[in-house]
């Protein structure tokens, strides 16, 4: 039987297709499955995260409430915060860095395929480090921010620290190799004809993110060091007794805390800036101010730290400098703002579920930065700090300006990702659910903060009027719960449908919508040249009309890096490092050591096989 | 920075030479003494009226110096010199953002200091 | 553009090597991790004057009577302060070396670089130990601490940058290091240089400052 040129095609395309299984994904290379990885594992740290704060508002549902004890609940406010912000927010973001950069700019993978995967399987032994502690009773319960000197061994004699102190240097590793991979993929990797200033906004804006994770990383290393110092080996950096000052602590936190929050919030400024125009099919509004609009956010992100510290004492001229620059900052994001309502101003705006969270984002983001403009006041902030005020402020921000955004881009990459388009309905079910409950949950808290509930509380007498509202915002919290249960069926029933979305379901403008949905592992039949922003828009225009559906390729001549399982055995070889460190009364110098040997075996292997 | 230049055609610019880099080298040396010689004269053991002279003067100088060797082993033993001005803006900017950190962090602590030993 | 262009053919964007694009990314994320060690060192500077000692340029005494003299050695962090110089001439040199293909050259002065790492770590386990010996810990005072925290860093980066010099030493050694492979030393050097250049900052902050 003669063999044709498609017999030979197809044979070919299986043999070389995308392999399955377990150990593929262990050792997988491809920037694309270590995303869904990221995607994965963040979004169930997520509901974790949820739980913990499901607990928590069942706690303060009613006044003198003995459903947890106190030290349970200094346990789960604490792991709420660290695993959202460190767990679920960041990582997702990362999922949409890890997929999206190389498609956006047009290139196969990222600059340093390994150390990708590196960061991944950090991030995940970080995550199950930092929760292992449950396990030993001992889970963190000195807040998010960890001030001393409440976390001295003497007021923290426990392991609850320790489990954060070091669980965060490797979630820190993660984040530093992956910004030093994005960083040098977005310079270098860059398809022709891509000029800086022809990017997606979304590349843009996760750049700029990179950035400021460089910078701020090393800052809370540091301070996390200081603080291992004086825990294990009897420093007293931040202890008074020993001529510490716990202030130092604080400073040294928030000058990385602050640009965190801007990490935090500038991927979300990115997808809502991706989705907008396609949505309201008119290009983005300002293209270059948002570009520098997010640059001068970052660069300033490092000058307003000490904006919570007001209540610490830093004098008038540290308070009124710092008021300042908060103020200030607040003017490139309203920027942006203006820009969004710019887009979509006298666009023709298809309402699909992606839209519906970015313009979500627009108005929670908006009521959050204005609650952030007044603590920028010192003398308002003296009110308002460490009440329920401030807790409304960053929920604002953070769910209703980064989850919001977030999930506007899972319901926008759906397709691409998974070759399927999330369901519209459920979709809308989610959205108008998370809008209720999310409103419901966080904003009284600005209410009950300005009447003078404190945070970090585990709960609060009858008779000083917080009873109502706390039990509508534990309602509100669990509206919000549910909103996600529907977007797990969403995805399930999804699951179930036909992979058959096309490449470019919404009519957008950039790269990645021009290959096959999901793309093959190579990204790219041929890689693109580029001739002005939203190449696609302009593609079509040149056409006359929409493109057609791209092929799927055989792939062959196309050379891919080989996967690795070096970057997993590293991993697990710095984990084990901080676990020997975390035994050292124990073990003494040997489980480092150990780790240590895991580590460098991982690193040289790694260094010394053929990438491929 | 949009041009698909191959890596080979990057390294195209003119190294210096090996008499150049000992020269360098010498005068790191120079340098470093300088710094010594200057801490002797000032606070050393046999430190007079000279000392006494110089001592208000006496950080600004040897931050100099060693900026002077700073800058030397950077630019041409890191050789940003002759490189993509990029790599010199991947070391210049977290430098600026590292002296903000730096003397942020001494004026904010130095009031506190103050101000605790003062009243509080 | 070619159609079906190898992924690690194609020039980059910049014209950089993405490897030293990234070491040089890394190397500014690096100044602000030395930068907040730095500040606080300063910070604490001007706490620890009450004791109790030793402290670095100051005698003490003790409310015991005990005298505790200043116990930094300018002599020997000058000569450590030299040979971190000196090592970044010498690898500057093996550089050259490697780019032209010269072997022998390249294991000369490769060797050379780490025989003045070596000598570097070694001196300053010889200042540690010796300052224990004259009752400065890490615990003692603030001084201790924040001495030891960052010189101690700043030694421990040395040692992984002696480490991979080795490695690359050895490679050299067995002919492999050759010119097309040159950029894995152009890449080991500039983080040499990034760790003798911290060393340019802290030798006067920390031994020169009072």
């Amino acid at each position: 039987m003669a063999t044709t040129a498609l017999d030979q095609q197809r044979a070919h395309a299986k043999a070389h297709a995308e392999p399955t299984g377990l150990w593929s994904w262990i050792t997988t290379v491809d920037h694309k499955r270590i995303g869904i990885l990221y995607g994965a594992t963040a979004f169930t740290f997520f509901l974790l995260g949820g739980i913990e704060a499901l607990l928590i508002r069942i706690q303060l549902g009613a006044p003198n409430n003995t459903f947890l004890a106190p030290d349970t609940y200094n346990e789960l406010f604490t792991m709420h915060g660290t695993t959202m912000i460190f767990l679920a927010i960041m990582p997702l973001s990362a999922m949409f860095f890890n997929y999206l950069i190389p498609l956006q700019i047009g290139a196969r993978d990222v600059a340093f395929p390994r150390l990708n995967a590196f960061s991944y399987w950090v991030f995940l032994l970080g995550g199950l480090f930092l929760n292992v502690s449950w396990l030993f009773g001992a889970a963190p319960n000195q807040g998010w921010f960890g001030y001393a000197n409440l976390t001295s061994r003497q007021y923290s004699p426990g392991l609850n620290v320790d489990f954060w102190m070091l669980g965060l240097q490797i979630l820190g590793v993660a984040s530093l190799a992956a910004a030093v991979n994005f960083f040098t993929t977005v310079l270098n990797l860059r398809a022709p004809g891509m000029k800086l200033m022809r990017m997606p906004i979304f590349t843009w804006m996760s750049f700029i993110t990179q950035v400021l994770l460089l910078l701020a990383f090393p800052v809370i290393t540091v301070a996390l060091i200081l603080l291992m110092f004086d825990r294990f080996f009897g420093t007293s950096f931040f202890v008074p007794s020993g001529g510490g000052d716990p202030l130092l602590w604080q400073h040294f936190f928030w000058i990385f805390g602050h640009p965190e929050v801007y990490i935090l919030i500038l991927p979300a400024f990115g997808i809502v800036s991706e989705i907008l125009p396609v949505f309201a099919r008119k290009p983005l509004f300002g293209y270059a101010a948002m570009v520098f609009s997010g640059i001068f956010i970052a660069f300033l992100g490092f000058g307003v730290w000490a904006h919570h510290m007001f209540a610490t004492g830093m004098g008038p001229i540290a308070d009124t400098y710092f008021s300042l620059v908060t103020m200030l900052i607040a003017s490139p994001t309203g920027v942006k703002i203006f820009n969004w309502l710019g887009t979509i101003w006298g666009g023709s705006i298809q309402y699909k579920t992606p839209v519906y969270f970015a313009l979500g984002f627009v108005a929670m983001f908006i009521i959050g930065g204005l609650s952030g403009v007044m603590h920028a006041s010192p003398p308002a902030d003296m009110q308002q700090t460490d009440t329920y005020f401030i807790v409304a402020h960053f929920h604002y921000v953070m769910f209703g300006g980064s989850i919001f955004g977030l999930t506007a881009g899972a319901y926008y990459w759906w397709p691409k990702m998974f070759g399927r388009v999330l369901d519209e309905r459920l979709g809308r079910w989610h959205f108008w659910l998370m809008l209720i409950g999310f409103n419901l949950t966080f904003f009284p808290m600005h209410i009950l903060g300005l009447n003078g509930m404190p945070r970090r509380v585990y709960t609060y007498p009858e008779g000083l009027g917080f009873e109502q509202l706390n039990l509508l915002e534990t309602v509100g919290a669990f509206i919000l719960a549910f909103s996600f249960a529907i977007f797990l069926i969403n995805i399930w029933k999804t699951s179930r449908g036909p992979r058959n979305a096309p490449a470019d379901p919404w009519n957008a403008a950039t790269l990645e919508w021009a290959i096959p949905s999901p793309p093959q592992p190579w990204n790219f039949a041929e890689i693109p040249s580029v001739h002005a922003r939203d190449p696609l828009w302009e593609a079509k225009r040149e056409r006359g009309g929409p493109l057609p559906e791209p092929q799927r390729v055989s792939g062959e001549g196309i050379h891919m890096p080989n996967p690795s399982y070096w970057p997993l055995v590293s991993a697990l070889g710095l984990t084990a490092m901080m676990a020997g460190l975390m035994l050292i009364h124990h073990l003494g110098p040997w489980g480092i050591i150990a780790g240590g040997a895991v580590l460098l075996f991982g690193i040289f292997n790694w260094a010394f096989e053929p990438a491929g | 920075m949009d041009a698909h230049t191959s890596p080979a055609a990057a390294e195209e610019h003119a190294h210096p030479s090996v008499g150049v880099y000992v020269r360098i080298g010498i005068l790191l040396f120079v340098l470093t003494a300088l710094e010594v010689g200057l801490y002797e004269i000032t606070y050393g053991e046999h430190a007079g009226a000279a000392g006494a002279a110089i001592q208000p003067f006496f950080i600004p100088l040897l931050l100099l110096l060693s900026a002077g060797k700073f800058a030397l082993v950077a630019m041409f033993y890191m050789h940003l010199k002759q490189d993509h001005r990029l790599l010199s803006g991947v070391f210049v900017f977290p430098l600026i953002i590292a002296t903000v950190l730096i003397f942020g962090l001494i004026l904010l602590e130095a009031y506190h200091f103050a101000f605790a030993r003062a009243g509080g | 553009m070619t159609d079906h262009a190898h992924a690690l053919e194609l020039g980059t964007s910049t014209g950089i090597d993405s490897r030293k694009l990234a070491i040089w990314t890394f190397i500014g994320s690096e100044c602000l991790f030395f930068a907040s060690l730095i500040s606080n060192y300063l910070v604490h500077k001007e706490t620890w004057l009450t004791g109790p000692g030793p402290f670095p340029h100051e005698a003490w005494t003790s409310p015991s009577g005990q005298v505790f003299e200043p116990i930094i050695e300018i002599p020997l962090v000058t000569l450590g302060t030299a040979l971190l110089l000196f090592s970044s001439l010498f690898v500057v040199l093996a550089l050259a070396n490697a780019q032209r293909g010269n072997r022998r050259g390249l294991l000369t002065w490769l060797g050379a670089t780490l025989l003045c790492g070596v000598f570097f770590v070694g001196m300053q386990v010889y200042e540690f130990t010796h300052f224990v010996h004259k009752g400065l810990t890490l615990k003692t005072n603030l001084f201790g601490g924040s001495f030891f925290v960052l010189t101690g860093f700043h030694g421990t980066h040395v040692t992984i940058g002696v480490i991979w010099l080795l490695t690359l030493w050895i490679l050299a050694w067995r002919g492999r290091l050759t010119a097309d492979k040159s950029l894995n030393l152009e890449i080991a050097a500039l983080y040499w240089h990034f760790v003798d250049v911290v060393w340019v900052v802290i030798f006067p902050v920390v031994y020169l400052i009072k």
